[in-house]
């Protein structure tokens, strides 16, 4: 066991930065006077800090310092304390800190991340020549409100409660018992904050001819509470993202294995375009054709078209499979062009007007098409996967594609269903490979 | 494994787990959200934290908190959320922590095109914050690389203690491709430097510039310091124009020096040639494919294809310079690495871009063409 530690500051590298009577000595003494109490490992504390007169302070402790950007303490604390959960990680920040960084204020108190933090509120920036900040009070002179503040001060602890916080306190620098407070504040397994009103000798004492009392009086004034605001204890972020992985250990399903044990008579890289309508399985189909292809000894790429929303619009994939690895993989001029519904045909119609005579294009036989110079194949798809699922219908499609092209077995594309897809769904998809197939 | 069907996306992802990656913050944006998804399926069931952020300042706070607390971290956004790590990239380089961002291109500036491709932040990643001080960025060109790369990353970064950018592009995050992760050679795992338990700690100690110091986690075994504002060996902040010199110096060097060992390079050089192709990402295989065109139509013709765009590959490039008579750098942007490059030719030399921003593949046919191949 350690020696008792009678301070967990440290003067080397000098006194404490602040101005003479910045409320900051006391806020940093009573943070020792805590640390003192309550005899944590040094190895195990983390001060952070960010951007602020109060920012300075973290280096003047014996224990871990980290010193950020502006407004962003809270976010290295919650990387801190979730990477390990074994540390105290006290955040300092100032009350500009609290403007900048407002959303993480938020996003801590809502997670429950189990940080404290400490806020030194002085009404003011004290490091950029004492402008206005979010708690400056309505009527506060700064250098930025010469004619009084209009704006009105944000209630930094009702912020964090309205956004979940289970713990804050509110008071000032001067509360005899704000080591006990912040000792509190320490002990929450959960967020726990405080907000403590202190005075900026610099800047908005002198301009506000602010007293000893009148931080109390402010309060009043400004319909603010002091004391525990809430202590609503509830499970720590932490604590429960271990516990909600450790109970479920349903370790992703891996992805079974493609095993290339089919020919093909495919001699080039081969693009294929599968244009049809969001909600229509046409990226899964294609996707299990591509990679039939692959069971088929053939390189595949897939790419999709759609819109953002789900279940309304177009829905395109291309597929390029090739004997060779494939370099290039937009595909210019497509070799067979399958589509499925009217969504799929308006997207690709300039594109379906413009192939190649060398081209192949598979309609579904109720579309008005293009004049194309492509080789037109019209086939009753939607017909066709009405009688097993109307879901079906881009295997049905890709089927009778395949079947008529003979690039590879029909085998392969079974293969490709029965060992990627679930069992239930596989067998629909069988169905429909089958009936597909026998279209042509 | 063996062979599967996948998304540059999810190669990342499991090159990250590769690299024993144990924590990952990131928030949504197209292209690049499945990456989270893949990480919050992967790593909390090896016991890490996935974590989706309130913001990308958010996302990329949580991983230097954690990567200074000894994780190996990974975030992954797209050009708009590197616009907001910007500052704390800036933090990562000034606290020497090691962490691998992922920027999946998409079409700017701005919202641009969401899920269309691009390569508009070549330079931006480059100098995507204040100071200018240099960072590592990587370039895959395939699924299979960005597996590969990602690897790497985590590797340079732990090396080198500082964020390495895995620069990739829509077009290979979210297209899928057939591969066999199994057979992708992968060097051996480097881990930071960590200083034993009963040596004197400091947190930027190094003796030659260019030396990465060992680190101590904080949580570890020794008081730790971090900060963002400029510092002594010790991170305790100072004034002192020499010292600020030194540790810009130490910044500088410890990437610059290494630029040829961070050299990953992919040289298709045909004897006689006097053109010459350089390219870095999806680009780099229509150059394959127009490299091959023209040989076969009876053209000396040589690529070279960048895996590390930065630091810039100056001896390799310069090598392959030597010797042509036109240089053809075909991009998916309006002509950023191109300055590079025109740092580097020799007096005389055409120099040709390629360039176009239209969210398509700059094709085979197109380099063929506007390069003069024709």
């Amino acid at each position: 066991m350690n020696a008792v530690r009678e301070t967990y500051l440290t003067d080397a590298i000098g006194p404490l930065p602040f101005c003479p009577g910045c409320g900051h000595h006391r806020l940093i003494k009573a943070l020792d006077k805590t640390l003192t109490k309550l005899q944590p490992d040094p190895k195990k504390v983390v001060i952070v800090t960010d951007i602020g007169c109060i920012g300075l302070a973290d280096r003047y402790f014996v224990t871990h310092a980290f010193h950020g950007l502006h407004g962003r303490s809270i976010t290295y604390a919650c990387g801190l304390k979730l990477a390990r959960p074994e540390l105290t990680v006290i955040v300092l920040k100032g009350d500009g800190g609290c403007g900048i960084g407002g959303t993480h204020l938020l996003n801590v108190a809502r997670r429950n991340i189990g940080i404290t933090l400490i806020v030194a509120n002085n009404f003011n920036y004290g490091m950029t020549g004492g402008q206005h900040s979010v708690t400056t009070p309505t009527d506060g002179l700064t250098a930025t409100t010469p004619l009084g503040n209009i704006e009105a001060a944000m209630d930094l602890c009702g912020t964090a409660i309205a956004a979940g916080a289970p713990w804050a306190y509110r008071g000032t620098g001067f509360d005899r018992d704000l080591t006990d407070r912040i000792a509190d504040a320490i002990r929450q397994p959960g967020f726990a904050m405080l907000d403590i009103w202190d005075m900026c000798t610099a800047y908005y004492l002198p301009r506000n001819q602010l007293g000893k009392k009148d931080l109390t009086g402010m309060m009043e004034r400004l319909g603010l509470q002091a004391g525990v605001l809430i202590d609503r204890p509830r499970p720590e972020y932490g604590e429960q993202y271990r516990n909600l992985h450790e109970i479920s250990e349903q370790v992703p399903r891996k992805r079974p294995e493609i095993t290339p044990k089919y020919t093909n008579t495919v001699a080039r890289q081969t693009g294929v375009v599968i244009a049809g309508s969001a909600g229509q399985k046409i990226r899964s189909a294609a996707g299990l054709f591509a990679q039939a292809g692959m069971f088929a000894n053939l390189e595949a790429t897939q790419k999709d078209d759609y819109p953002i929303t789900v279940m309304t619009g177009h829905s395109i994939t291309e597929i390029i499979i090739s004997p060779e690895s494939i370099d290039y993989t937009a595909i210019d001029s497509p070799d067979y062009f399958v589509v499925i519904s009217e969504d799929g045909l308006e997207k690709s119609w300039g594109r379906i007007a413009k192939l190649a005579n060398s081209a192949t294009l598979y309609a579904e036989e109720s579309l008005d098409l293009p004049a194309t110079d492509a080789k037109v194949v019209r086939l009753p798809f939607v017909a066709t996967a009405k009688k097993i699922n109307r879901l079906s219908v881009g295997i049905v499609a890709l089927a009778a594609m395949l079947h008529d092209t003979g690039m590879f077995s029909l085998d392969a594309f079974k293969d490709s269903i029965t060992v990627l897809q679930k069992p239930a769904i596989a067998d629909v998809n069988l169905q429909a490979l089958k009936a597909g197939a026998a279209i042509l | 494994m063996g062979l599967e069907f996948l998304e540059g996306n999810e190669a990342i992802a499991r090159g990250a787990m590769k690299a024993n990656c144990n924590f990952f913050a990131g928030y949504p944006i197209t292209p690049s959200s499945s990456i989270l998804q893949y990480m919050l399926n992967m790593v909390p069931y090896s016991g890490g934290v996935a974590i989706q952020a309130e913001d990308e300042i958010a996302s990329i706070g949580f991983c230097i908190g954690a990567a200074m607390a000894g994780s190996k971290v990974l975030t992954a956004t797209s050009g708009p959320g590197i616009s907001l790590y910007s500052e704390n990239i800036g933090l990562a380089i000034m606290g020497e922590t090691p962490m691998v961002i992922v920027n999946v291109q998409r079409q700017g500036p701005a919202t641009g095109s969401a899920t269309k491709g691009a390569e508009g932040d070549i330079q931006f990643t480059r100098w995507c914050t204040s100071g200018g001080l240099p960072v590592i960025v990587l370039s895959p060109a395939t699924v299979g690389e960005a597996y590969e790369l990602t690897y790497r990353a985590f590797n340079l970064s732990e090396q080198y203690r500082l964020p390495v950018f895995l620069l990739t592009n829509k077009e290979i995050g979210i297209t899928r491709e057939s591969v066999d992760l199994d057979t992708i050679a992968l060097p051996s795992l480097v881990e930071r430097a960590r200083v034993v338990a009963d040596e004197e700690y400091l947190p930027h100690y190094f003796d030659k510039l260019s030396e990465v110091p060992a680190i101590s986690d904080f949580g570890g075994e020794h008081i730790a310091r971090f900060t963002t504002s400029t510092h002594d060996k010790a991170a305790y902040l100072t004034t002192s124009p020499l010292v600020i010199q030194e540790m810009i110096d130490h910044y500088t060097a410890k990437i610059e020096e290494a630029a040829d060992e961070l050299a990953l390079v992919k040289e298709d050089f045909q004897d006689g040639a006097e053109i010459l192709i350089i390219s870095y990402g999806i680009t780099s295989r229509s150059t394959a494919v127009a490299v091959r065109e023209a040989r076969a139509k009876g053209v000396k013709i040589s690529a070279l294809t960048l895996q590390t765009l930065y630091p810039v590959s100056k001896t390799a490039m310069t090598s392959a310079m030597n010797g042509m008579k036109k240089v053809i750098v075909p991009e998916m942007n309006m002509g950023q690495y191109i300055l590079e490059v025109e740092r580097l030719v020799p007096a005389g030399v055409e120099l040709v871009g390629v360039n176009k921003m239209d969210t398509t593949l700059i094709s085979p046919d197109e380099i063929l063409e506007r390069g003069g191949l024709r």
